[in-house]
């Protein structure tokens, strides 16, 4: 074959690949992970030149030919050692024109797959029957006419190769139903296997696939869930027209026909219904007993409840905490309050005694000009004096603070001669003055 | 072909050796001049010859003339008898012999009794099968002979793939009675792939084959894997309900029921065995006009009860009421791409055989099937298809004369299991490239179901020049599927449509083109190569600019890896062995 031409590049060579003679060996085919024993067919030129070279002047021998053949992997299967099954006599007794009534499984010797058997496993068991019960072969037997079962077997085929009609049979295919575990055998037996039973034979019906497994025990809470809604939206393509009414084959009786008909169509709307129905019924009874479900239920209010367990200590504790954190305002703002009156009080105090005591030390002050007798000397100061002295008196009681006051008392405290007072006076005039609170002269007397 | 215990053959050098398909229905030889295939038509000018005989006074009819005796000597004339051989009485299906010769018990074998002699006081003899194979293949093999005017002496027969070896065994043996040769049994639907293969124009590539072999009795379907010009079969699948008879069985129903409804106070003509085999001569001849024409007539003189009939039915017609067929052929075609573990992506040819393969409407059908890359090789899809009867004998007659210089012994050495069995690999083998989008892909080289050993080269770009890297890997495929939008609805509309094809089924309303009413958006599937182990890497440097790199891989038979990669046009190169994996 001339090489093919292939668009796509090839990598650029990666940085700092290096190898001996620019080939690395990685890995190798193997005969178990990557290569089947097949038998080539000996035919057209290019095997002729494969067998030339791989003879290579030697010759084979027949036990190499079944040593090979054994190694080939096979293509044909004509085994069909899985479709057999003991005839029932009375079976063969059957009449073809019956056969609306006939389980077209069993007549194929299928009765083990029904619905689960593959087109070619009914064409095989077909041929295996015709083989065995062609009128013909009875015939060269001596038993001539006898094709009724025969027929029973083309009317089987028939139906079951047809996809359409075996959908019709496999519908009403009563031998392919699980019934319901009773409540006994519930009792008795796993309650899981027995509803998975069920379901997997429902399961058949199903236009969606695949179709979610009933599960055991431990199945977790999303594939039971899954399971549940799955079938409770069940989208069945199960149809009863199998078990239709004849109609009337002729075109004279027109009107009948179509009562015929629509009968029939009121039927099968009415067994779907019913049908619909069945499977709600099993599914509420399977469901009302399925343990997964209480526990799920259980867990969920569990959860459900410690949640508001939590919701409620919460909301307590937060309502304590807003309890305390109030009061403990409500203590600091009284407090807050008692500490700012008995501030009041103590400076309304303090400021009672200071003017207590500047009264007093204006006292001293006033005293002490007296003690001085107004510094009129030995005789008895005159009106206009002591008016003009005490006037200063108060002119520099003015200009002082309590302060200034009470060390000016200080000095004047306990003096009693005259010019020991006035120094003192006289001393206070000058600071003032030298302060710029008094002006220079402004006061006469004490100075 | 060793143990007949019949006397020797011709020297390779005294041998006329033709290619016949020995059929349920019908039979073919075909002979090859300046290297092409032809069919051989037989004194009556028949290219499908009938495999039926039959005797009337003593005279033997064959072909043709022995199937239009059907009418009138149903019970001197055998019919459908080749799948008979080397089987006993209680494994054989007579269904189709019931208006003809029926088959009988005969120990080991199985036997027809027949009325072969001339005059009452001869009395029947009763003929085993093998004898009734070779007297037919001996008719067969004088009218080859009379067309190439020099006696046949050997021929290739081609064997339904599921023929046992004692089926084998009894047909060399009935044609050693004959006095012929078998060169070698080959498989049908390999000679349908050799006969493509084998054509002047035909080319060697790696593909993936379909053969629907639509015979009269029987559909057989392979899916062939055909690497390097060689064959492996990887699946087969046979079917008894879904050929060329069940469409016959459809129209003799039709005309049937349509005379019944004319002639309302006529016997039903399916009760009566001549009229019954009148209709079926007449529904066959109509059924093969409707595979070219758009109307077909059917007529056919004292039907029943004296009355003649005549009638006509129109291609859309015959194809609603064979829909059951046409459909269970499908069905049959997809269950064997299954069996083989492949996807119909995965198939790139579809060859159809056989008579029954005619029919465009089977075609079409697979045509939908497939995807629109797959090749659907019949002549109403291609105009180069081959004639679907002819294929398999042209297929023998190629084979029978690449074989015919050989000595007997040799050829039986070459088609030993020892020569034909060998591994064949299950992972394609190829190079990693970069894509558009700068991505790593795998590029097969060496196709999964090759057999070993085998060799090829593929021609790598390197626009850019500079050092490259040949990165060896195993590689699969997988089947990518993307959804399309859901649509609202599309359910509840499906499933209605199935009610109501159901109802339609029997009824006389023409199939409405409700299929195209609702272009419901499919999914998309593609095959996508999925990368895997890595068996070796070299490296190719220095390459020009636009420059290519050749890539070559070889497999042995003890699965051991060569590789050699070099510049197109440059010299020197890279060659790396991968030692066999111990076994
Ligand atoms: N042109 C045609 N159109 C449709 N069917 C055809 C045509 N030619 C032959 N057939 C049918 O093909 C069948 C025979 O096919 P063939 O391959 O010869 O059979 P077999 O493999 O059984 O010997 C018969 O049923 C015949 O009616």
């Amino acid at each position: 074959m001339e090489a093919t031409v292939i668009p796509l590049p090839l990598p650029v060579l990666p940085e700092g690949w290096e190898a001996e003679n620019n080939f690395k060996a990685i890995g190798k085919i193997t005969q178990e992970s990557a290569a089947t024993q097949r038998t080539l067919e000996p035919v057209g030129p290019y095997f002729l030149a494969h067998a030339r070279r791989a003879r290579h002047k030697r010759t084979f021998s027949e036990d190499d030919r079944i040593q090979a053949q054994e190694r080939a992997k096979k293509v044909e299967d004509n085994d069909d050692g899985e479709i057999s099954e003991p005839e029932d006599p009375m079976m063969l007794q059957r009449e073809a024109k019956d056969w609306k009534s006939q389980d077209h499984y069993k007549v194929l010797g299928l009765s083990k797959y029904r619905y689960k058997a593959t087109e070619e496993q009914i064409k095989r068991a077909h041929r295996k029957k015709v083989l065995k019960h062609h009128p013909d072969k009875k015939a060269a037997a001596g038993r001539a006419d006898d094709d009724n079962f025969f027929k029973c077997i083309q009317k089987a085929t028939e139906v079951l190769l047809d996809p359409i009609k075996r959908r019709q049979f496999d519908s009403v295919d009563e031998e392919a139903d699980v019934e319901p575990p009773t409540k006994k055998q519930l009792a008795k037996g796993d309650f899981y296997k027995q509803w998975s039973k069920v379901f997997k034979s429902e399961a058949r019906f199903s236009k969606v696939h695949p179709v979610p497994t009933f599960g055991g025990e431990d199945a977790a809470q999303e594939d039971v869930e899954n399971f549940y809604n799955f079938w409770y939206n069940f989208d069945s393509w199960r149809t009863f027209e199998y078990l239709d009414e004849d109609v009337p084959d002729d075109n004279e009786n027109r009107d009948q026909k179509r009562h015929m008909e629509r009968k029939n169509a009121n039927a099968r709307k009415k067994k779907k219904a019913e049908d619909n129905a069945r499977l709600r019924k099993i599914l509420d009874d399977c469901s009302a007993g399925d343990e997964r479900i209480k526990r799920f239920r259980q867990a969920a209010s569990a959860a459900k409840n410690k949640k508001r367990f939590e919701r409620e200590a919460a909301e307590k504790k937060a309502a304590e905490d807003a309890r305390l954190k109030k009061e403990a305002e409500a203590q600091a703002a009284k407090e807050a309050e008692e500490k700012a009156k008995a501030d009041r009080d103590a400076s309304k105090k303090a400021k009672e005694a200071a003017k207590n005591a500047v009264k007093k030390n204006k006292r001293v002050l006033r005293g002490s000009v007296k003690d001085a007798n107004y510094f009129a000397g030995e005789g008895d100061a005159s009106a206009a004096t002591i008016d003009a002295v005490l006037g200063d008196v108060e002119l520099v009681q003015g200009k002082i603070d309590p302060d200034e006051i009470a060390a000016l008392a200080g000095k004047l405290n306990g003096l009693k001669v005259a010019d020991e007072i006035k120094g003192v006076w006289k001393a206070e005039v000058e600071r003032l003055v030298g302060a710029g609170k008094i002006k220079d002269g402004e006061i006469k007397t004490l100075a | 072909m060793s143990d007949t215990g019949s006397k020797p053959g011709p020297e390779p050098s005294e041998r006329t050796a033709i290619g016949i398909t020995f059929g349920n229905s019908n039979s073919s030889i075909a002979y090859v001049v300046d290297d092409k295939a032809e069919v051989i038509a037989n004194e009556d000018g028949d290219r499908q010859i009938p495999t039926i005989l039959s005797y009337v006074d003593g005279d033997e009819y064959y072909g043709q003339q022995a199937k239009n005796f059907l009418v009138r000597n149903p019970k001197n004339t055998v019919a459908y008898f080749r799948d008979f051989l080397g089987k006993e009485f209680k494994s054989i299906d007579p269904t189709h012999n019931h208006a003809s010769a029926h088959p009988e018990e005969a120990g080991e074998t199985v036997s027809f009794t027949v009325q072969d002699k001339a005059g009452e006081e001869e009395g029947p003899s009763t003929l085993n099968v093998s004898e009734v194979a070779t007297r037919y293949l001996r008719r067969l093999v004088g009218s080859a002979s009379d067309y190439l005017g020099k006696k046949v002496t050997s021929a290739v027969v081609t064997v339904p793939t599921d023929f046992t070896d004692k089926q084998k065994a009894a047909l060399v043996a009935a044609a050693a009675a004959a006095d012929l040769e078998i060169l070698q049994l080959i498989s049908e639907p390999v000679a349908a792939v050799l006969a493509y293969d084998g054509r002047p124009e035909g080319k060697i590539e790696d593909k993936v084959i379909v053969v629907a072999d639509l015979g009269g009795t029987r559909s057989d379907v392979a899916v062939v894997a055909s690497r390097g010009g060689m064959y492996t079969v990887l699946a087969t699948v046979h079917d008894y309900e879904f050929a060329g008879v069940a469409l016959d069985k459809v129209l003799i129903d039709h005309f049937a029921k349509e005379f019944l409804k004319k002639n309302s106070s006529a016997k039903d003509p399916r009760e009566n065995a001549r009229s019954l085999a009148k209709l079926r001569l007449e529904s066959e001849s109509t059924k093969r006009a409707l595979s070219l024409g758009n109307n077909a007539s059917f007529s056919v003189e004292s039907l029943s009860d004296g009355i003649d009939f005549a009638s006509t039915i129109n291609r859309l017609r015959y194809e609603t009421i064979a829909r059951t067929v046409f459909e269970g052929i499908n069905r049959l075609v997809e269950s064997a791409v299954k069996k083989a573990g492949l996807d119909v992506l995965d198939i790139d040819e579809v060859i159809l055989s056989g008579g029954t393969s005619h029919t465009p409407r089977i075609a079409t059908n697979l045509g939908y099937l497939f995807p629109q890359t797959t090749k659907i090789l019949a002549p109403s899809t291609e105009v180069t298809a081959l004639n679907p009867s002819e294929a398999e004998a042209r297929g023998a007659a190629l084979q029978a004369s690449l074989i015919q210089d050989y000595e007997a012994e040799d050829i039986n050495q070459s088609t030993h299991a020892a020569v034909t069995t060998v591994p064949h690999v299950g992972n394609a083998i190829g190079v990693i490239s970069v894509n558009e989008a700068g991505e790593e892909v795998f590029v097969p080289i060496i196709p999964p179901e090759t057999a070993v050993p085998a060799r090829r080269t593929v021609h790598v770009s390197a626009p850019s020049g500079g050092d490259v890297l040949v990165k060896v890997v195993e590689g699969n495929t997988h089947i990518k599927v993307t959804q399309p939008e859901p649509k609202v609805k599309a359910p509840e509309s499906k499933a209605a449509k199935v009610e109501d094809a159901d109802e339609d089924g029997d009824d006389d309303s023409d199939f409405s083109d409700d299929d195209d009413e609702e272009e419901d958006e499919e999914e998309k599937r593609e095959k996508v190569w999925k990368i895997g182990a890595t068996l070796a890497e070299a490296g190719v440097k220095g390459v020009k600019k636009n420059g290519k790199v050749e890539v070559s891989i070889t497999v042995g038979s003890d699965l051991s890896v060569i590789v050699t990669a070099r510049e197109v046009g440059g010299k020197g190169g890279v060659r790396g062995t991968l030692a066999a994996a111990s076994a």
